[in-house]
């Protein structure tokens, strides 16, 4: 073939795969200006701190950020802890290539990879049948206090959801950990445990902080574990105990979207839930990428 | 070493154990949800209702008529045919999939392979930001604002259909597909795009004859985890597909999937009803095959580092 054909072959191809490029870029640029564009109006200090009113058709969200905030935070405190020393273990104390920690790992990814809805399933099965049901008949003489769907066990179904997120987060961070670092820690009498939590951890805090945002976001993201775990369609009161159904901003979508009796007088509202979802988890997921690429150029200063 | 305290031993034994709580948790998925679905082979009262050959072989709808594929969980003689479910998940699959394994393996191969360094800095975030985008708002936006654009520039019968639906999963699938592809393509030792150039190859030809041949496991595993992740993806399907579960693989047509049924179907279910472990049954489906998929998708992922490191 002429060399000017196949140039101008390559040329078509490689302007095609930029093609595909721009058009993910011009998806995701639609998307955020559609329901900014939408959305921005019904913004309003007001509408973040005032319930929904009217059979939600007017009315706020704050309900639904309370119970977010809530569920979210009682799911970083379960999954943090974990994942951090999970990762502790596969990188500090196993052996690389044993056959335990292949196994750990593989699991590790496989549970990133479970669809959420049957998290969902998970979480009903086990942690209200099996594990509420369990402490009510042992401690309240079976009466229903932990049986039933709670806030505090939509967020451990959160948590084992986002497992895999903290632990791959926290791994690449003790990763770039350079090996004369522990060398010397241990030359200077350390226990492995002193070694880990005077010289490693403190390095390793932006890769556990990106894990931690990326878990946020996910859980602020994700509906079909909670659905029949804790989240309510709406509540005249905001949660207090453990035990108690919430409301949660990612929920509130889709029955505003899909149960209102008046769509046209909720469509504002939903475009502005919406923006507060959006604006909330790609800030997390912005903030992420920034403390990860610091991380990565650090890796690679340390090579 | 016996003398470390007390707190250090008992941190260590935590780190110890919190390593197989990933393992314990695929492993009690597994077995509650089974647990539950297990009624469905195992009990002679809901086998009667919602056996197997309940599930799978077509039923007549009444004595005397003509035997049918139909989910009808909730009637006076409740079905349970999970074929339209099937023939639902798979279709919007297969839709999704066509438009996101060109989109995301053409940015992958752009990004890494052609993109000067700038431009990928910009453009690698930006698509990664998809990943941010929670599923309930593509689903949001499929119902509200896509589903008539489409309906009225393809000219189709009904407003929720599966080329909307499985438009709105393509956007879930890209990341997915584009960020294992894009690794897999930048694992390929610039050596080889070195050789390919000198030898007067361009860099289009060195892309598609050298760089991808090579890459090509973690490609290939790019597909198959974007599979499993239609396959389970549930908001999006819920809202979008209309939830009607008809045996059609017309693409023009509203569907219901699996994932979608339980989402639905789940909260108002009487417990312990067969209805109710016939659901169960289906987690258990989209539990093994996702595990399936992932598990097929490691290996070729890991078969792509031993190729490049030329470790066996």
């Amino acid at each position: 073939m002429n060399r000017r054909w196949i140039d101008l072959i390559s040329r078509a191809f490689t302007a095609l795969t930029g093609l595909a490029c721009a058009t993910l870029v011009l998806a995701v640029a639609m998307i955020l200006g559609h329901v900014a564009y939408h959305g921005w109006a019904g913004l309003s200090w007001k509408f973040l701190t005032t319930a929904p009113r009217n059979g939600m058709t007017e009315g706020g969200i704050f309900p639904a950020i309370f119970g977010t905030v809530f569920l979210v935070v009682l799911m970083t405190v379960a999954v943090v802890p974990l994942g951090v020393s999970t990762a502790i273990y596969l990188r500090e104390y196993a052996h690389a290539d044993s056959r335990w920690v292949q196994a750990v790992r593989m699991a590790i990814q496989n549970l990133a990879g479970v669809p959420a809805i049957v998290f969902g399933l998970f979480g009903l099965g086990f942690f209200i049948e099996f594990v509420g049901k369990g402490i009510d008949a042992a401690f309240f003489g079976g009466k229903l206090y932990f049986g039933q769907p709670a806030i505090l066990w939509a967020a451990l179904t959160l948590a084992l959801l986002t497992l895999p997120t903290v632990v791959v987060s926290t791994e690449e961070a003790l990763r770039v950990v350079p090996r004369g670092h522990r060398e010397v820690a241990y030359s200077l009498g350390a226990t492995r445990w002193q070694m880990v939590r005077r010289v490693v951890l403190p390095q390793a805090v932006d890769g556990i902080l990106t894990g931690t945002i990326l878990a946020v976001s996910r859980g602020v993201g994700e509906v079909a574990p909670i659905l029949f775990t804790g989240a309510a369609f709406y509540l005249p009161f905001l949660p207090t105990r453990l035990n108690q159904q919430f409301m949660v901003m990612n929920y509130h979508v889709y029955v505003l979207a899909t149960q209102s009796p008046d769509i046209d007088a909720t469509l504002p509202l939903l475009y502005s839930t919406v923006l507060v979802l959006l604006l909330l988890t790609l800030t997390l997921n912005s903030a992420a990428i920034v403390i990860r690429s610091r991380l990565r150029r650090r890796m690679k200063g340390s090579k | 070493m016996s003398r470390r305290p007390a707190s250090e031993r008992l941190i260590e034994t935590f780190i110890r154990l919190s390593a197989g709580v990933a393992i314990a948790a695929l492993v009690m998925i597994f077995i509650f949800i089974g647990k539950e679905a297990l009624p469905v082979l195992t009990s002679p009262k809901v086998r009667e209702e919602a056996g197997l050959s309940k599930l799978f072989l077509p039923q007549p709808p009444a004595a005397g008529k003509p035997a049918r594929f139909s989910w009808q969980p909730v009637s006076k003689v409740p079905k349970y045919s999970l074929l339209p479910l099937f023939v639902g998940t798979i279709k919007v699959t297969l839709v999704s999939l066509l438009f996101a394994l060109p989109l995301a393996l053409g940015a992958a191969l752009f990004t890494s392979e052609f993109a000067a360094a700038w431009l990928k800095e910009i453009v690698k975030p930006v698509i990664e930001l998809l990943a941010a985008i929670p599923s309930v708002v593509l689903g949001f936006l499929a119902l509200i604002v896509t589903a008539s654009y489409v309906q009225n520039v393809f000219g189709l019968d009904f407003r929720l259909n599966t080329l909307n639906a499985g438009m709105a999963l393509a956007l879930a699938v890209i990341p997915v597909v584009y960020t294992v592809a894009e690794d897999a393509l930048s694992s390929v030792p610039n050596s080889f795009r070195e050789g390919s150039i000198a030898l007067g190859a361009t860099s289009w030809q060195t892309a598609w004859r050298v760089v991808l041949p090579a890459a090509f496991p973690g490609i290939f595993a790019a597909c198959v985890l974007g599979f499993g992740r239609a396959i389970g993806e549930t908001m999006i399907v819920l809202m979008a597909s209309g939830n009607a579960a008809v045996l059609s693989w017309n693409a023009g047509h509203p569907f219901r999937s699996l994932s979608a049924t339980v989402a639905a179907e789940l909260g108002e279910v009487v417990k312990g009803s067969p209805h109710y472990h016939v659901l169960f049954f289906i987690g258990v489906m989209l539990f093994i095959f996702t595990f399936l998929t992932n598990f097929a998708g490691q290996m070729f992922v890991t078969r792509l580092k031993e190729k490049l490191t030329g470790a066996r």
